[in-house]
């Protein structure tokens, strides 16, 4: 009797223990997490005016903004994008609807679960070996590929498990109308998984904007306004590494501004794909 | 089809190959599209190779064993970086693994139900905050306050010739090794903690309530029951969470101080492949300074793909898809 009485006392004083544990812990990384968020706020919005959006970046000591460096970063992202989902929907289908079940098949998928977590310094190490050194430039051309070669995998990995998702009876239905596999995809599957896939794109959209490691070697840095992207290219992961490394205190107020605004954009797209792949639910 | 396409396919010929035809540039599209990804694999590990084969031939095996990195005398050796790579994503998964665990298990058996999906969503929004903000943090938040909070009371309370003198030897301004690993700990934990909720909310309710149906303890349910249920998954996350430290350039760079060599003790300022990498190839000083750091690319490349490779196949179990 007493004997099982204790081992009931232990048993629950290790649950004690255990979730007492449990609580501690949540509440010490969302305090963690809280702090990061919070500085993040109360050093960028100082920074946070006007001239962010319409100066570009200054000498140490001169008015400036980061508009050649925003500038830059959307177009470099856009280019990718459009790399990317040309390259990762068409990808994907292959996966889905012809080769999926081949050994190439699973190789490819493979190679692609690979790529999906490859460190990003890897990736711009690459590109400068094929395009920077060859072209003997860095370019705004180059960031983008290497930015394209981190979404791609995300996509096609979307498309993949949207396509798969389909009922087979929306291909047989289409089939029977006499309508080859390619139509069938491109005019039902395609349309019907449009919001799945969309959700992935932001999802990669949201990954890539906030890259520093690839950018550094292949679109480097420009002080000027340029939509050049022939030429190196101005954005705002290199120019807050290099500000938030420099010894002036208006660039560094700049850098922290800048990472604000990564921040807060990473996040709103990360919200509007969550709310992309709710809608898709519901219908 | 529309039925002027029809009528001109009638009009020349009287079969329509025209779908057929597409359908193959489609098909053949598709399969482009596909190798392409493959190729880029192939590409990048064939460049690295032969990016850095100038540096391995010359160097050698005594490459990956030789702590000397000395841009001036053009001798490279990767050991520091390898090391400290090696130990700091250890120690950041050695510190964060408990964390996330904590966290999942609280958001799955024990958190209120009103507040279950709001922290669920924060930690799965953290988990995509660019990593050159939590660099950033390190360096200007945190490394003060570790500073003046952690490494001069331990320094102080070290006896000279005790182990911990040995492990705290260093100048105290808040950057270095062990630093850069609660920054990594720090960035990978909301990753971790999400995978792993999302693990745990697969388990069938039924399984667990059953386990608690017996008269199990939450701590019970937890180690016998939930846990085991998703085993592989969960030993594929956590080498996800162990990839991402390994290959993270921005929120080490800021904070481990950069400097070649073996890391003498916890607080002595160190170097990862990554932060190398980043720090030194724009401004490579000679053909074989580029080919080392390519090298270390590669060095990082092998050790990432072991990781992951591993981590893919455990996930790849059914019930465990990420």
């Amino acid at each position: 009797m007493t004997a099982s009485a204790s081992k009931v006392a232990r048993r629950k004083l290790t649950n004690v223990v255990f979730e007492a544990f449990c609580v501690v812990v949540t509440v010490v990384a969302l305090v963690a997490l809280a702090a990061i968020l919070w500085s993040l706020l109360s050093q960028g919005v100082g920074g946070l005016n006007l001239d962010i959006f319409t100066l570009s970046t200054p000498a140490p000591g001169s008015r400036g903004g980061l508009a050649n460096a925003i500038v830059g970063s959307l177009m470099m992202c856009g280019l990718a994008m459009a790399i990317a989902l040309v390259v990762g929907v068409l990808g994907g289908t292959w996966l889905a609807e012809y080769g999926g079940r081949s050994l190439y098949g699973s190789v490819v998928r493979f190679i692609n679960d690979v790529l999906l977590s490859a460190p990003s310094i890897l990736v711009g190490l690459f590109v400068y070996e094929i395009l920077v050194a060859p072209m003997k430039g860095f370019s705004g051309f180059a960031g983008s590929v290497a930015l394209a070669l981190l979404a791609a995998p995300v996509i096609m990995r979307t498309t993949e498990d949207v396509l798969l998702l389909q009922a087979a009876t929306l291909r047989e239905a289409g089939v029977a109308l006499g309508a080859p596999l390619s139509l069938v995809i491109r005019s039902i599957l395609w349309r019907s998984g449009t919001s799945g896939i969309l959700t992935g794109a932001l999802l990669a959209f949201a990954r890539i904007s906030g890259e520093t490691a690839p950018l550094l070697f292949t679109a480097l840095n420009n002080q000027f306004f340029s939509l050049d992207l022939r030429h190196a290219t101005a954005n705002l992961p290199v120019v807050i590494f290099n500000f938030a490394l420099s010894a002036y205190d208006d660039w560094r107020r700049l850098a922290w501004a800048g990472a604000l605004l990564i921040a807060a954009f990473v996040l709103a797209v990360t919200i509007l794909a969550r709310i992309v792949a709710k809608e898709q639910r519901r219908s | 089809m529309t039925d002027a396409a029809l009528s001109s396919a009638a009009g020349s010929r009287r079969a329509s190959p025209r779908g057929a035809a597409v359908a193959k540039v489609f098909e053949g599209l598709c399969f482009a599209a596909a190798t392409a990804l493959l190729a880029a694999l192939g590409g990048l590990i064939v460049s690295l190779v032969i990016g850095g084969w100038p540096a391995l031939k010359q160097f050698g095996f005594g490459f990956l064993t030789s702590a000397e990195w000395n841009p001036v005398t053009d001798v490279y050796g990767a050991a520091g970086p390898v090391v400290g790579t090696l130990v700091t994503s250890t120690l950041a998964l050695v510190i964060a693994l408990p964390i996330a665990g904590g966290v999942a298990f609280f958001l799955t058996e024990l958190c209120p139900a009103p507040l279950r999906r709001p922290i669920g969503t924060a930690v799965e929004l953290l988990a995509g905050i660019p990593s050159i903000v939590y660099g950033m943090w390190g360096l200007f938040v945190f490394a003060p306050l570790f500073s003046k909070y952690v490494q001069l009371p331990l320094m102080m309370a070290a006896t000279p010739g005790s182990l911990l003198e040995k492990l705290t030897v260093g100048i105290p301004n808040g950057s270095g090794i062990l630093s850069a690993s609660i920054i990594l700990a720090i960035m990978i934990l909301p990753f971790m903690a999400a995978t792993l909720r999302e693990l745990l909310l697969t388990v069938p309710p039924g399984v667990r309530e059953s386990a608690y149906g017996l008269g199990a303890t939450t701590a019970e349910v937890v180690t016998s029951v939930t846990l085991p249920y998703v085993r592989t998954g969960a030993i594929g996350a956590v080498m996800l969470g162990l990839g991402r430290a390994l290959g993270e350039t921005m929120a080490v760079t800021f904070i481990i101080g950069n400097s070649h060599g073996f890391p003498k003790s916890m607080f002595d300022s160190g170097s990862t492949i990554a932060s190398t990498i980043a720090n030194e190839f724009t401004e490579a000083t000679s053909p074989v300074h580029a080919s080392a750091l390519i090298a270390l690319g590669l060095v990082l490349f092998v050790i990432t793909f072991a990781v992951l490779g591993l981590a893919r196949l455990l996930l790849r179990t059914p019930g465990a898809r990420l």
